[in-house]
């Protein structure tokens, strides 16, 4: 579904390098785990694939169900089927989160030639969704984000995901800052939309998420590219000894 | 040529209309203050950021564009309709002027009488506006002005009073005055609307009495040569509330003057803006606020957007007097550009003299919030769609100053409408 070659990118305004030939392939229905230290370039892996500004491919190639995508603007992006759950989603006030919400699902349906939906039928599946992540009503009438705790936001984040049914979704650190029980209740979420048609690429620093999300694939992420690969074990290994010794076995 | 030169010529245009004695004394009283101090000038500090003499000029301005649609933007409401077409009154398209509770004139009608409410109110708010600036754009207004309404307001009136303003004429330039009395617990929504004139000078004074209530909701949504300045000049007695909301779309050079006078216990003064502009766009906001008395609010706020060179001003000050203890006054204006060759010029201003109040004033400028737009097109919403949303939300804290929910959607499709039109341009 997702085939990254060789990817390697900086920043367009320092020309510092971040990634330095990331291989990674995630076929239909999987769920892969990234891990790695910080500043080892997982979150910008993340911002590369949905198109933020400010990066610079210098070699190297994504492709998501045969498309080439980095030449595709965000909105394109969203609407092949790419979904990133941010680490900190953004506060946007004056916009509703309703108006916004409904807006993008209309607009990727516009893009991909089917009906938009009526404002009715709109509500009845974001109530629905929302009430299985447990986010409360009054919650969807705000601003984005505006005066959502942590744990709101990254619910916000999953209820986006659950209406707008993307095909791959990116999960930069989503258990950030929540406790164990938001954890839980996002892993649940997060869960209900795992599916032979859904691939996931989890982002994570540490293990205890992927208690919840049991992941196909785990991959280490150190200096810019995947170092080491392996089942989910290889994320209890990082938890008991730490990234210094996969990082010695590499160097 | 000097400012007394040019202004005598400004003022040969005119010739003073043959009235009852009181309406004569107030035009000659404006006209002397007005050949004391001369037209405005780009050297008065009152005026550095924007050249008034598009508005001085003796010329009248040629505009090909004309906007005659024969309707208002409000046309959905139910309301009392008044149409002035090129700046002048016509009988024809507006409703009859007979209703309960409202006693409306023209004040070409009302100034000939000699026994008439207006004698206390035509000209005397213009002539205390003229401190601690002068302003003598209003001074040629009360001077020459034979269009505009007398309306005094005895109840509480449900239906909006509409005011639309035609343009059909190529080189029309129109001086109006209304002057507004609302009475002790009565109270009214004016709404105006439309582009005036190639060329417009407005003045409103209004009086809201005792525990009554002025709502005032103006578009100025005009073709974009046009130039107008307005001036609203009000009058506060106690437990009194007035708002005044206005929205520029386009036009070429547009100087909006506020003075709010509040003069009794437990009033409140709410004046919003919001302004879009392109390309030769210039709109200036310039308010001052003076609490005389205690216990009162007022909040100014002010947004506008900006792209391609456009301009947008605010000047904005409250005073605080001895005595006027438990202001609260708040104070914002903010500019959004979308370009690099846009400018927003700002000066936010609190004079204060009593030492228990509570005052802030906030003023800010800047550009589309990158990691915003990114958050929105990330979830599939086109660039150019995402930034309209941005826009509209940057705009809504001022448009959340209208009370009425239908006049608030109707800004809401109207800014929307600017937007596209502009995507296309």
């Amino acid at each position: 579904m997702l085939k990254i070659n060789n990817l390697n990118v900086q920043l367009e305004e320092e020309k510092k390098k971040i990634l330095t030939g990331v291989d990674l392939e995630i076929g239909a229905g999987e769920v892969h785990a990234i891990m790695g230290p910080n500043g080892s370039g997982k979150s910008t892996l993340s911002y590369v694939l949905s198109g933020k500004n400010g990066y610079e491919i210098t070699e190297g190639s994504a492709t998501f169900e045969g498309t080439e995508i980095l030449d595709l603007s965000p909105n394109e992006r969203a609407s092949l089927g790419i979904f990133l759950a941010f680490q900190y989603p953004v506060e946007i006030p004056g916009v509703g989160n309703m108006t916004f919400l409904r807006t993008a699902l209309n607009s990727q349906r516009k893009s991909r030639g089917i009906e938009e939906l009526s404002a009715a039928e709109f509500l009845r599946i974001v109530r629905e969704k929302a009430k299985t992540l447990k986010i409360d009503a009054e919650m969807l009438k705000r601003s984005v984000n505006v005066g959502f705790s942590g744990g709101e936001k990254k619910r916000n984040e999953i209820l986006q995901m659950a209406v707008l049914e993307p095909k791959m979704c990116i999960l930069d650190e989503t258990d950030s800052g929540l406790d164990v029980d938001a954890m839980k209740l996002v892993a649940e979420g997060v869960n209900a939309l795992r599916s032979k048609n859904r691939s996931f690429l989890v982002i994570t620093h540490y293990q205890r998420l992927l208690d919840h999300i049991v992941p196909d694939v785990v991959h280490i992420m150190a200096d810019g590219k995947i170092i080491k690969s392996g089942g989910a074990d290889l994320a209890l290994e990082v938890e008991n000894n730490g990234y210094a010794d996969l990082l010695a076995e590499y160097n | 040529m000097s400012k007394i030169n040019q202004t005598e010529q400004k003022i040969n245009c005119y010739s003073l209309p043959i009235e009852s004695n009181w309406a004569v004394e107030a035009r000659t009283n404006a006209l002397t203050w007005l050949q004391t101090n001369g037209l405005p000038s780009k050297r008065d500090e009152y005026w550095k950021y924007t050249n008034p003499s598009c508005f001085n000029s003796i010329k009248e301005p040629e505009r090909n564009e004309i906007d005659y649609v024969g309707n208002s933007i409000f046309e959905k409401l139910n309301r009392i309709n008044i149409v002035f077409i090129d700046g002048y009154f016509d009988s024809s398209k507006s409703d009859e002027l007979l209703f309960e509770g409202i006693e409306i004139e023209t004040i070409g009608e009302a100034n000939q009488k000699d026994n008439h409410w207006s004698a206390d109110c035509f000209g005397i708010l213009e002539k205390s506006s003229q401190f601690p600036v002068e302003r003598t754009l209003a001074s040629l207004n009360t001077a020459f002005a034979v269009q505009g309404l007398a309306i005094k307001i005895t109840d509480k009136i449900d239906k909006p009073i509409s005011i639309t303003y035609l343009h059909t004429n190529k080189t029309s330039d129109a001086l109006i005055h209304h002057v507004i009395k609302v009475e002790k617990d009565a109270s009214v929504t004016i709404l105006e609307s439309g582009g005036v004139a190639s060329r417009s000078n407005s003045l409103m004074e209004v009086f809201v009495g005792e525990n009554a209530e002025f709502d005032h909701v103006r578009i100025q949504g005009r073709s974009h040569e046009k130039i107008a300045v307005t001036h609203f000049f009000a009058d506060l007695l106690k437990d009194s509330s007035m708002k005044s909301f206005s929205l520029t779309v386009n036009g070429e050079s547009t100087r909006n003057e506020y003075v709010i006078d509040i003069n009794g216990e437990n009033t409140k003064a709410h004046i919003g803006g919001a302004a879009v502009g392109d390309y030769s766009f210039s709109q200036d906001d310039t308010v001052f606020v003076s609490h005389n008395s205690p216990n009162c609010e007022s909040r100014q706020v002010f947004k506008k957007v900006l792209r391609n060179g456009a301009k947008g001003v605010f000047q904005g000050k409250i005073l605080v007097k001895e005595g006027a203890q438990k202001t609260d006054g708040y104070q914002i204006s903010q500019g959004l550009l979308l370009d690099d060759d846009s400018n927003f010029l700002a000066k936010p201003e609190l004079e204060i003299y009593a030492d228990d109040v509570i005052c802030s004033h906030g003023s800010t400028c800047g550009e589309i919030d990158n990691n915003a737009l990114f958050y929105l097109t990330s979830r599939g919403i086109p660039v150019a769609e995402a930034q309209d949303m941005l826009v509209l939300a940057f705009l809504n804290e001022a448009i959340e100053e209208i009370s009425d929910e239908n006049i608030k959607e109707i800004i809401g499709i109207l800014l929307k409408d600017w937007m596209v039109k502009r995507h296309k341009s």
